[in-house]
């Protein structure tokens, strides 16, 4: 291992591909790995591809045919998203790995809590820090509920309440969030997260590389 | 709305129908409603009016969603519109003979899975082909189809799942089916925006429906009725 490979530069290199609904969670546990850290580069795709999973699989093969050569290793932000399988084979073309989870609820509350709310209420409608301070385009506007605004019931007339997975103890974030099951028309229940399996994932991933560079690449 | 319907009557019947699907490709409601009923007096049986405005109107707007053009907000007010027209349709549709129906399609969403859009679209046409369609509804485990399957004796039956974690309950369903001999003898239909055709098969489900219009078709075949 550590031996370099073609263009690659001298210290070993991790490139992240993130939804951009991850990129400030990603940017704030970055701030908290140690040496591996510095090895990462973040490069984020649209948040909006949540509404078109079938554009996300294409967009993530075209970044790693283009730059897979000029990293180590690759991290992919991604949960399944669904792409029905789409994901996971361009993913294995291309030797990287994505987080072993269905989809970003799944993993900020991990699969044990996960289930147990959607056992508990299957017509829970989950949001993140990220669809909080978003609401309002990406739901709201996404979903064309200012438009229609009579959508709102096809849309969520099969669910119950907000289920909020929050990353982040910010008391303006909550209360927002409480606004947005209100204009659902929907009951509220709050769950603070953190960032969960992502966490695990980004400490794992920057982790490697440090031991990947090995003695040759120690970093100052 | 009233100077609209000055517009519509003023059409000839062809002129109508051209009319009654860019309206439902835009959502009005309104208007569809009323070139609906327009038909409906000019002496158009209710069988025709379904068919050629609104089943063909829709049928364009399924085309326009697959390719990217029309997003969900807009096909649910398509759905909203069409579904206005289906509703003066129904009953004269039910106390007429000759809508003798080609079928009965038992349709549902798998457990875990409460999206509902595509089912309901996909049931809304394969009423407009002109089956009897009972929806089961959502979050549906493998006794609520076999139970519907008891009390409704369908000729096709429809599961829909729009989670990756939820698709596979699907062939759970379906080797459940296999088990009481049940699949030898109805057709089973599989969608969901996530599905492709290797799932339906790798899953031994009878059919995969990509879109609605095509799904409707798909079950006429399967039905026999596919001319
Ligand atoms: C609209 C939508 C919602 C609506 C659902 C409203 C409703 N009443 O159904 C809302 C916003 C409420 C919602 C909620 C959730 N959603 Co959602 N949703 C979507 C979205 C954007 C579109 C789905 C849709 O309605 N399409 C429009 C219809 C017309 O298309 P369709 O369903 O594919 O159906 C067509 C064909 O597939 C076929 N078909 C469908 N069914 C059947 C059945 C048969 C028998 C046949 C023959 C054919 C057929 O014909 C249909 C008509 O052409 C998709 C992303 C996407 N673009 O697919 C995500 C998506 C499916 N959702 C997703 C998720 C994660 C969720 C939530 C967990 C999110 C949350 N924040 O809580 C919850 C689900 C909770 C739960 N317990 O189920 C993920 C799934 C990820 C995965 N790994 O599978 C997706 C892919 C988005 C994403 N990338 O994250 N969602």
């Amino acid at each position: 291992m550590g031996a370099m490979r073609g263009h690659k530069p001298d210290s070993p290199r991790l490139l992240v591909i993130a939804c951009g609904a991850l990129a400030k969670e990603i940017v704030a546990l970055r701030a908290q790995m140690g040496d591996g850290a510095s090895a990462m580069t973040l490069q984020c795709l649209p948040a909006e591809y949540h509404n078109a999973p079938q554009k996300i699989a294409p967009a993530i093969d075209m970044i790693l045919t283009e730059r897979r050569d000029e990293f180590d290793q690759v991290l992919v932000s991604y949960g399944e998203c669904g792409t029905g399988g789409a994901l996971d084979q361009v993913l294995e073309k291309h030797d990287a790995q994505r987080l072993p989870f269905a989809h970003c609820y799944e993993f900020f509350a991990g699969s044990p809590l996960f289930a147990q709310i959607t056992d508990e209420e299957i017509g829970s409608f989950f949001l993140t820090d990220y669809l909080v301070r978003n609401f309002d385009r990406l739901v709201i506007r996404g979903l064309g509920l200012d438009r229609y605004p009579h959508l709102r019931d096809l849309y969520f007339g099969n669910y119950r309440r907000v289920v909020y997975l929050a990353q982040t103890h910010d008391i303006s974030l909550e209360s927002a969030a409480a606004d947005a099951a209100d204009k659902l028309g929907l009951e509220f229940d709050y769950r603070y997260v953190g960032y969960g399996e992502l966490k695990s994932a980004i400490k794992a991933a920057t982790d490697a590389i440090v031991e990947y560079g090995g003695h040759d690449h120690v970093r100052d | 709305m009233s100077d609209d319907e000055i517009v519509l009557r003023e059409l000839s019947d062809d002129d109508l129908v051209e009319q009654m699907k860019d309206d439902l490709y835009d959502g009005m409601a309104d208007e569809v409603l009323e070139g609906t009923k327009i038909l409906l007096e000019r002496g158009w049986d209710a069988n025709q009016v379904l068919s050629d405005a609104l089943v063909e109107g829709m049928r364009i707007v399924g085309v326009d969603f697959r390719d990217g053009i029309l997003f969900v907000p807009e096909v649910l007010q398509c759905a909203h519109a069409m579904k206005g027209g289906m509703g003066i349709l129904r009953p004269i549709l039910s106390a007429t003979e000759n809508s003798a129906k080609i079928g009965k399609y038992v349709i549902g969403t798998v457990k875990g899975d409460i999206h509902d859009i595509g089912k309901n679209l996909v049931g809304m046409m394969l009423e407009g082909a002109g089956f009897e369609v009972i929806d089961i509804g959502i979050n549906n485990p493998v006794e609520n189809y076999l139970a519907a399957i008891d009390e409704h004796e369908p000729t096709v039956l429809g599961m829909s799942a729009l989670l990756t974690t939820t698709m596979p309950y699907m062939g759970v369903v379906i080797e459940e089916f296999d088990k009481r001999g049940i699949l030898k003898e109805l057709p089973i239909m599989v969608g969901g925006a996530p599905l492709n055709q290797e799932f339906a098969d790798a899953i031994n489900a009878t059919a995969y429906g990509r879109d609605a219009a095509r799904s409707a078709e798909l079950a006429k075949a399967l039905v026999g009725r596919n001319h």
